[in-house]
């Protein structure tokens, strides 16, 4: 314990750089991913197309990427904006599918209810199918919520500074309780954000909650095999 | 492009592929080295996930707390369990062991949640009314599991296993820090050196690598698709407030 | 609201003729059931009113005017829908789903949870449920809302789709006597379809019996068809070729005398209204 109480205000500043870097992406995939979904569900070709490239992106280490990055996107080699970036292109590729599952798996009956009553093409999208997507979107943006925290520490070795910086001065000064340390802050943060975008599914999804017990289990389950979790 | 021939440069240089190929060795055997580590880790992760993914899916015990943990588990940071175990066991073992150990745990601990995902919730799509007409027809809960659920969750648990082989090929390369580990080395040295062909050959190298394996998991995956139940109708199922691919909780006793 | 098909024919891009040059006028404020086993285009006939359906060729007029010269989403919303499923929008409240389409037409929101309030009435539902959402509902409770949603904008015309296919055989009767009750009340022009020969009987002003291909096997009054059968597919259609329609009265010496009504095959199916002391005559019985 004698580390952490020694370093209080260190934890609590790396804790709110992680914070800082951690939510732009999270945002930013969440906001791509849906006109990205959209496309993909107008046919199987598009869906192939945006499906594939999103499981492409996911597939390059995420090392090289920040290195490289600068040079594709011209900014400076120890600039946060890398990081942003290529987590919000992670968070992106594993967003995308949940979009297009989410929207895909809007009832056909509804949506022809909908046509029916008078809705337009927008404002369908708007304010049925989006709407009703919003259970899938939640667990895809859970996932990615997760994942990206995780990562972030990585950006400590492009120069970024966040609860990773604990990892590599905890392992160089071989302070076992400064790793420790990282990780459950890092774990603590996860918990906190997932806590929070279940508050804010429950706000916005109110009509999701009133299903019968075994249905709102299996909603509270965010865990999709198929979809790409988390990696470093 | 001049940055993408330069990489590959790099990886179509038979220097880099020779016996006496420089620092850090041998594409081939880096490579190979890489696969090892990737099947060693998701072997073992399999040997624990999968037992326990049929159990929870087969009896729906436990199922809230093995989700929960799931999750927690994919927040951890890789890195820092890497270093975390590495420091721990530097303590009591030398370098070289210490950091494999660590490396082959960090990358299990990994591999683990997806596995048990795709085991458990395949298990819970299987319809409820096949279970039970299985039952009927007077099999064993053992032959339930062998004969009916895993066969027809083949194609959710192989995706699991999927999802998680990709997650260690691409994770393994952050073994490299660490000083043990593939394809993360020719990275690592390029970034020691700031010779962007080869950190770009090296992801360019992991990459492929991915999508290789991965396209012969998809074949795979394909093929167990075809052995089971018609897909269309798994695919159709039009519950607006469902997560596409978890099921139902189970609710035999 | 007289609705009017022209030589209207349906043929679906896979080569499918859902409906082939079909003219027939459906009279204002009456209720028309088309009637027919599946594949005999009756859905597509319901579906090209509001226009969720094009038909290739051909015209269907309301009180004259051609639809295919009315904005659609315009169209859709002067015209009543229900759903076999209800197709209630799950994450809308009762009421929000009642008031869905005078909120596009852009009522004022005040007054369209009112009015949605007194269509939940109507319809027969406490508005206590007017907070919940549709999944919270039974089957027929979700049925009544679809009915007060299609009524929400005081369209003229009412398109149903075997509305009440998806509930049990008691909460469908109820569901169809208060329809009755409705239409009586409201004199909207119905266009209702079903497989279910006798809820068409029920329901309808005039019975329309479908063939293949949208074909028309014959059209009158329920009376009209069960007394003249025009084929023998309207015959085997609605049973009176096996003897259900040809009933029998039958003596029962031991229940209290009273008398049976059996079909050909001595199915019973009431009992003589006349012959039971003070028997109120009600549904089952046959007076």
């Amino acid at each position: 314990m004698s580390w952490t109480l020694a370093n209080l205000d260190l934890i609590l500043e790396l804790t709110l750089e992680h914070i800082r870097l951690a939510i732009i992406p999270i945002i930013a995939s969440f906001v791509l991913s849906i006109p990205l979904g959209w496309i993909a569900i107008r046919n199987r070709v598009t869906r192939a197309i945006v499906i594939t490239s999103g499981s492409l992106l996911y597939t390059i280490p995420s090392l090289p990427l920040f290195v490289i990055l600068p040079l594709i996107i011209g900014s400076r080699v120890l600039d946060d904006i890398n990081l942003i970036v290529a987590l919000s292109i992670y968070g992106v590729a594993v967003m995308v599918r949940s979009a297009a599952d989410g929207l895909a798996s809007v009832d056909r009956v509804t949506l022809d209810a909908a046509t029916a009553m008078g809705f337009s093409g927008w404002t369908r999208f708007w304010r049925v199918q989006l709407p009703l997507a919003g259970p899938v979107l939640l667990a895809g943006i859970r996932v990615v919520s997760v994942s990206t925290i995780a990562l972030v520490s990585v950006g400590v070795i492009i120069g970024s500074s966040n609860l990773g910086d604990l990892f590599r001065d905890g392992k160089n000064r071989q302070i076992l309780e400064e790793v420790g340390v990282g990780i459950i802050m890092s774990l603590l943060l996860a918990l906190i954000f997932d806590v929070i975008i279940v508050l804010i599914g429950r706000v916005l999804l109110p009509w999701n909650r009133t299903a019968t017990s075994g249905e709102t289990e299996r909603q509270a389950d965010p865990v999709d095999p198929t979809q790409l979790g988390v990696r470093v | 492009m001049d940055l993408i021939l330069g990489a590959l440069g790099y990886i179509f240089d038979p220097v880099n592929w020779g016996a006496g190929a420089v620092q850090p060795g041998a594409i081939g055997g880096l490579l190979l080295e890489h696969l090892r580590l990737t099947a060693l880790c998701v072997g073992i992760a399999l040997v624990i996930a999968l037992p326990l993914g049929f159990y929870i899916g087969h009896t729906g015990r436990a199922r809230q707390f093995v989700i929960g943990f799931t999750g927690a588990m994919r927040a951890l940071p890789t890195l820092g369990l890497l270093y975390f175990f590495f420091t721990l066991f530097a303590f009591s073992l030398s370098f070289l062991p210490a950091a494999n150990l660590a490396v082959v745990i960090s990358l299990i601990i990994l591999a683990i949640p997806s596995i048990l995902a795709g085991a458990y919730s395949g298990l819970e799509s299987v319809d409820r009314e096949t279970i039970d007409a299985s039952r009927a027809l007077g099999m064993t809960e053992f032959q339930i599991l062998w004969q009916v659920e895993i066969p027809l969750a083949l194609p959710l648990i192989v995706g699991g296993i999927r999802a998680s082989v990709l997650q260690v090929i691409a994770t393994a390369t952050v073994a490299a820090y660490i000083g043990v580990g593939g394809l993360g080395r020719i990275i690592l040295t390029g970034i020691g050196t700031n010779d962007y062909d080869r950190i770009l050959g090296g992801a360019l190298l992991v990459t492929a690598l991915a999508l290789v394996v991965d396209g012969a998991f998809a074949l795979l995956q394909w093929l167990a698709a075809v052995g089971t139940a018609p897909r269309g109708a798994r695919d159709t199922d039009g519950d607006a407030t469902r997560a596409p691919l978890s099921a139902e909780p189970a609710t035999q006793q | 609201m007289v609705i009017e098909f022209r030589s209207v024919s349906k043929k679906f891009p896979d080569g499918t003729v859902a409906v082939e040059d079909f003219s027939l006028e459906l009279p204002s404020g009456k209720a028309t059931v088309f009637v027919g086993s599946s594949g005999s285009g009756k859905t597509t006939l319901l579906r090209m009113i509001n226009r969720m359906v094009e038909p290739t060729s051909g015209q269907i007029l309301i009180d004259g005017v051609d639809v295919a010269t009315r904005d659609r989403v315009q169209l859709r919303r002067s015209i009543g829908y229900v759903l076999q499923a209800a197709g209630l929008l799950p994450h809308r409240t009762v009421l929000h789903n009642v008031a869905t389409v005078p909120l596009l037409q852009r009522t004022d929101r005040a007054k369209a949870r009112e009015s949605a309030l007194e269509l939940l009435d109507k319809v027969g539902l406490d508005r206590r449920l007017a907070g919940r959402y549709p999944r919270q509902l039974s089957g027929g409770q979700q049925q009544r809302v679809g009915v007060a949603r299609a009524l929400a904008s005081d369209p003229n015309i009412l398109l149903m789709d075997e509305p009440f296919g998806a509930v049990d055989p008691i909460v469908r009767a109820e569901l169809q006597v208060e329809l009755n009750r409705l239409q009586r009340e409201l004199g909207k022009t119905v266009v209702f379809v079903t497989h279910d020969i006798d809820e068409a009987f029920l329901i309808a002003d005039q019975v329309v019996i479908l063939k293949q291909g949208g074909r028309i096997a014959q059209v009158g009054t329920p009376a009209q068809i069960l007394s003249a059968p025009a084929d023998d597919f309207v015959a085997s259609f609605i049973g009176a070729d096996k003897g259900q329609r040809d009933l029998h009265l039958q003596e029962r010496s031991g229940d209290d005398g009273l008398t049976l009504v059996v079909d050909q095959d001595g199915r019973p199916t009431g009992v003589l209204a006349s012959s039971r002391p003070s028997a109120p005559s009600e549904d089952g019985t046959v007076s």
